[in-house]
């Protein structure tokens, strides 16, 4: 019956109007994807101007963060996102390598995907909790037992030692990096697993047919085989810890200054925005914090981008959680 | 020792090292659902699905914070889920080999991994200025945006997997394309498309960062859109960053409850895969 009426003249003509539309809507949608990135760009940069405009590049250069006498710089918010995100990723790249061989050349089938899994979760669960956690668990315990050590051992070393020295607050830049590198354990692992598992196999087995150690087909066959994707896997983590707010907002301590001392508060772009925001009073405040998140943007935009360009090669089907 | 052995040692010691990391990355997660079983069922009672906030030292529940997550994320996933169900569609189908596609892929691929709080900011330009006033619309506007880029995705991926002699055996019956995607390959992508849907509900539950500057917060009851609402992410932040104890009490069983519903969702996201693949192919 639909056969017959197909050929029908008006059922015909008012099928292909339904098929103007759909694919109408369906390219509307493509294009709004596409608009969203540079809404955001603009937005922000209507945003940010007033305060940009003021300050000119002393905006990026000054220390200074006085809402009183309406004066902000950016450099101390600045310093703290990169040396957190640094220290984070200091400590979670060999981590994730360690689990991404785990799960990919150790774990017998069975328990592959049960850690898979729990990995993935750890990847689920909101920052706000790891920052309550951060907050209540570990900073009493990094305060009591792991900082007064740091003290007493690194502070007296010289050239690193004043990285190490002050009272132990238990909150602060240290703190805040390990949080962060906890966090992006699971979405590099996850990364870096999902490269490794593109290795072919013939090339591991070449490996193993030499009498290879399984460390030594992983580090002189798997790892260059899969270098690109590893890095492109560690910049998206940077991306991710770059712009991480909430876990960092509850334990870096929020002080707009740069301490020489790990230990010592600090604060990153995302927690003075977070936690200034909804108090700050006046435009020109208002437009300072905008200003941030501009400078955010261009930041985790140029290291997601040249991530994501990275990932590309390796075509999207073997990451498609992440 | 020779060099055999050496290589023996320095093929266990890494080995070891690798699975201490997995370890590590387990333990974390332990540590983190055990903080949060402890702190938060302690604080578990009727109460916390009966009453408001409450001001300090008086007791009180989260009710209007539930209240208002669930609205705001069913509201950002009812704008963003269509979105990106459509746009996942054009790129996978209609624009599957336009050069405009692997720009929007590419854009879609930054979205989804940019931060929240930069999408916060965006939409109190973009609705909280022009309004005047923090509201619950603009927070789930925030919400929707980061839904549509991790609905897009998974909805291209899913859309992929569909068999093309299906597709070519619906065009050759003559119908068109949109006839051939609404009734052919929606229903065989179905589960995958849900999949995807449930990861993002479960992506924006937990957000906190763009609600801080468009939803904000509300102390008591509201149901009116146009008004802050209170929700769970930013009463989390604002009770656990106080100096009460009745409302850092509230914060952990509220981020008991978040916890436990992302985790919930992520793993029946998983499920559902399998599930109605078995119940289609029976």
């Amino acid at each position: 019956m639909n056969a017959i009426a197909a050929i029908e003249p008006a059922h015909a003509s008012a099928q292909r109007l339904r098929e103007r539309a759909f694919h109408g809507a369906t390219f509307v949608a493509a294009l709004l994807v596409l608009g969203l990135l540079g809404g955001v760009a603009f937005a922000l940069l209507i945003g940010a101007w007033p305060a940009l405009g003021h300050f000119k590049l002393g905006f990026l250069t000054s220390q200074v963060w006085n809402p009183v006498t309406e004066r902000f710089g950016a450099l101390a918010p600045i310093y703290g996102t990169l040396v957190t995100s640094f220290l984070a990723l200091l400590l979670a790249i060999p981590v994730s390598f360690g689990i991404a061989i785990f799960l990919t050349e150790m774990a017998p089938v069975w328990l592959k995907r049960p850690i898979g899994v729990a990995i993935e979760l750890l990847a689920a669960v909101p920052s706000i909790i790891y920052g309550i956690w951060g907050l209540f668990v570990l900073a009493p315990v990094l305060q009591r037992h792991v900082q007064p050590w740091l003290i007493e051992w690194l502070g007296p070393l010289p050239l690193i030692g004043h990285l190490f020295q002050g009272p132990p607050y238990g909150i602060g830049i240290l703190t805040a990096s390990f949080v962060l590198s906890i966090m992006v354990i699971p979405f590099i692992s996850a990364v870096m697993r999902d490269v490794f598992e593109t290795v072919p196999d013939v090339l591991k087995e070449s490996g193993y047919g030499l009498g290879a150690t399984t460390w030594e087909v992983i580090w002189q066959v798997v790892v260059p085989y899969a270098r690109t994707g590893i890095i492109g896997g560690v910049m998206l983590g940077l991306g991710r810890a770059l712009g991480e707010t909430m876990a960092v907002t509850f334990v870096i301590g929020n002080a707009h200054r740069i301490g020489s001392s790990l230990l010592a508060p600090g604060t990153t772009i995302s927690a003075a925005i977070a936690n200034e925001f909804a108090e700050a009073v006046g435009d020109l405040y208002t437009s300072a914090l905008i200003a941030l998140g501009a400078l955010l943007f261009l930041i985790t935009f140029t290291v997601i981008a040249a991530a994501r360009l990275m990932l590309m090669r390796l075509g999207r089907k073997a990451l498609s959680n992440v | 020792m020779s060099r055999r052995t050496i290589r023996k040692l320095i093929n266990v010691t890494a080995l070891g090292l690798s699975g201490l990391a997995t370890a590590i990355g387990l333990f974390f997660l332990g540590a983190i659902l055990w903080t949060l079983l402890r702190n938060g069922l302690a604080g578990m009672s009727v109460q916390l699905f009966t009453a408001m906030t409450p001001p300090p030292g008086s007791s009180g529940g989260l009710l209007n914070a539930i209240y208002g997550s669930v609205v705001m994320t069913l509201i950002g996933i009812l704008i963003g889920g269509p979105i990106g169900v459509l746009a996942g569609t054009y790129l996978a189908e209609y624009g599957r080999t336009a050069p405009i596609s692997t720009v929007i892929r590419f854009v879609n691929d930054v979205l989804l991994s940019e931060p929240s709080i930069i999408v916060g900011l965006f939409v109190y330009e973009l609705l909280v200025v022009r309004m005047g006033h923090f509201s619950a619309i603009a927070g789930a506007v925030a919400l929707a945006i980061i839904a549509i880029p991790v609905t897009v995705r998974t909805t291209e991926d899913m859309l992929y997997l569909v068999p093309q002699g299906m597709k070519d055996a619906s065009t050759a019956m003559g119908a068109y394309q949109w006839r051939t995607i609404t009734s052919v390959i929606y229903p065989a992508a179905r589960s995958g498309i849900v999949t995807g849907l449930l990861l993002a509900v479960a992506r924006i539950s937990g957000e906190t960062a763009p609600l801080l500057f468009t939803a904000l917060n509300n102390q008591f009851w509201s149901s009116n859109l146009a008004a802050p609402i209170a929700n769970l992410p930013v009463v989390i932040f604002q009770f656990a960053l106080s100096p009460y104890p009745n409302w850092q009490q509230l914060a952990w069983s509220g981020a008991l409850l978040i916890t436990v519903s992302i985790l919930v969702l992520s793993i029946a996201a998983r499920f559902v895969v399998s599930s109605l693949d078995a119940g289609g192919r029976s």
